[in-house]
């Protein structure tokens, strides 16, 4: 099946115009029919204004096996939150 | 406005109602997950509509009839749809086929109905056709992708075409309960659509390297009442609960 329906990638904008957002996948044998798919199984109860769908193969993903090297480096720079400035009071909630 | 009104309003409504319990067959039998959502949610469309056509029938009519009345109390004799839709799904081609010849149509019915003087039936058209023409997009896109697929896709639509397209020619009649009301200009001219249904379903047969049949064959009927057996399965199905229950409220 992945040979003649390849798997898409599907991104909706939501109503509230924010930027597109992954949802999900579906299996399509091309770009249209991919659409129609997309707006039949992700946007049965209003979620979206519009859909992006892209072949999955076309995704470069991060490899799992580097995460150590990828992602923990980052956890112990605590400095780069903004927990370290006193927000004067007339600021409010930040 | 009366009861002859009435009738001409059931003949769409049954139509709908009928087409759409046929498609809600397919849930959780569809050969993908994406069309196990698609077909019951355009018959959800359909029902809606048929439900919009009911609730009007019984203003014009009997305002003490509910829509489910005339769907759950009527038996086959009383049913006025047309052959096409009762159909039975027989298998993915068939029921592509079968919705793209019903949706063509019913985009050109609803778009002419938006011209109509009957302000409660400019307002359901202006719902259904959007529908429509997604409905007509959809199953444009897979006569197309069956008919221009593998020698087995093609085969299958080849054998929808000779099974279906005789029922098609119902779809243009206009039955005298409706007549009346076209020369008042309430309900469009069935016969007026046939002319750009056929190019409409021809542009689509040719991308998908399916022949339109030349032949004039035709099966009648529905209009009257006089339907084949598979309607009275559906009606078994589709009623039963309302018949065990009468009166039941959701």
């Amino acid at each position: 099946m992945t040979k003649t329906m390849p798997l898409w990638e599907v991104f909706i904008r939501p109503r509230n115009g924010l930027s597109h957002k992954h949802v999900g996948s579906l299996h399509a044998s091309d770009k249209t029919m991919a659409i129609n798919a997309a707006r039949d199984v992700y946007t049965r109860r209003g979620e979206g204004t519009s859909i992006w769908v892209i072949p999955s193969t076309l995704i470069t993903a991060s490899d799992p096996s580097k995460d150590e090297e990828n992602f923990e480096p980052s956890e112990n720079k605590i400095y780069r939150h903004p927990t370290f400035y006193d927000i004067p009071d007339d600021i409010g909630h930040m | 406005m009366s009861k002859i009104l009435t009738k001409a309003l059931l003949e769409l409504a049954d139509d709908h109602l009928i087409l759409g319990h046929r498609l809600s067959e397919w849930c959780g039998h569809a050969p993908l997950l994406e069309e196990d959502l698609a077909l019951p949610n355009m018959g959800l469309d359909l029902i809606g509509t048929a439900r919009s056509l009911y609730t009007y029938a019984c203003q014009v009519e009997d305002k003490n009839k509910s829509e489910d009345d005339f769907a759950f109390l009527r038996n086959e004799r009383e049913y006025v749809n047309c052959l096409l839709v009762e159909r039975p799904n027989f298998n993915f081609a068939h029921t592509i086929l079968k919705q793209l010849y019903f949706s063509v149509f019913m985009e050109l019915y609803w778009a002419a109905a938006l011209n109509s003087d009957d302000e409660m039936l400019v307002g359901i058209a202006g719902k259904a056709k959007k529908e429509m023409a997604y409905h007509v997009r959809h199953s444009g896109e897979w006569t197309v992708r069956l008919g221009d697929g593998t020698s087995v896709s093609n085969e299958k639509m080849l054998q929808a075409v000779n099974a279906l397209h005789l029922y098609t020619n119902e779809l243009f009649i206009n039955t005298e309960n409706s007549d009346t009301y076209i020369s008042k200009n309430i309900l469009p001219d069935r016969t007026s659509f046939k002319a750009n249904w056929q190019k409409k379903i021809k542009t689509i047969f040719k991308q998908a390297f399916i022949t339109y049949p030349n032949n004039n064959d035709e099966l009648l009927g529905g209009r009257v009442g006089l339907h084949g057996e598979e309607l009275g399965h559906l009606l078994a199905s589709m009623q039963s609960v309302h018949r065990l229950h009468p009166g039941a409220q959701w």
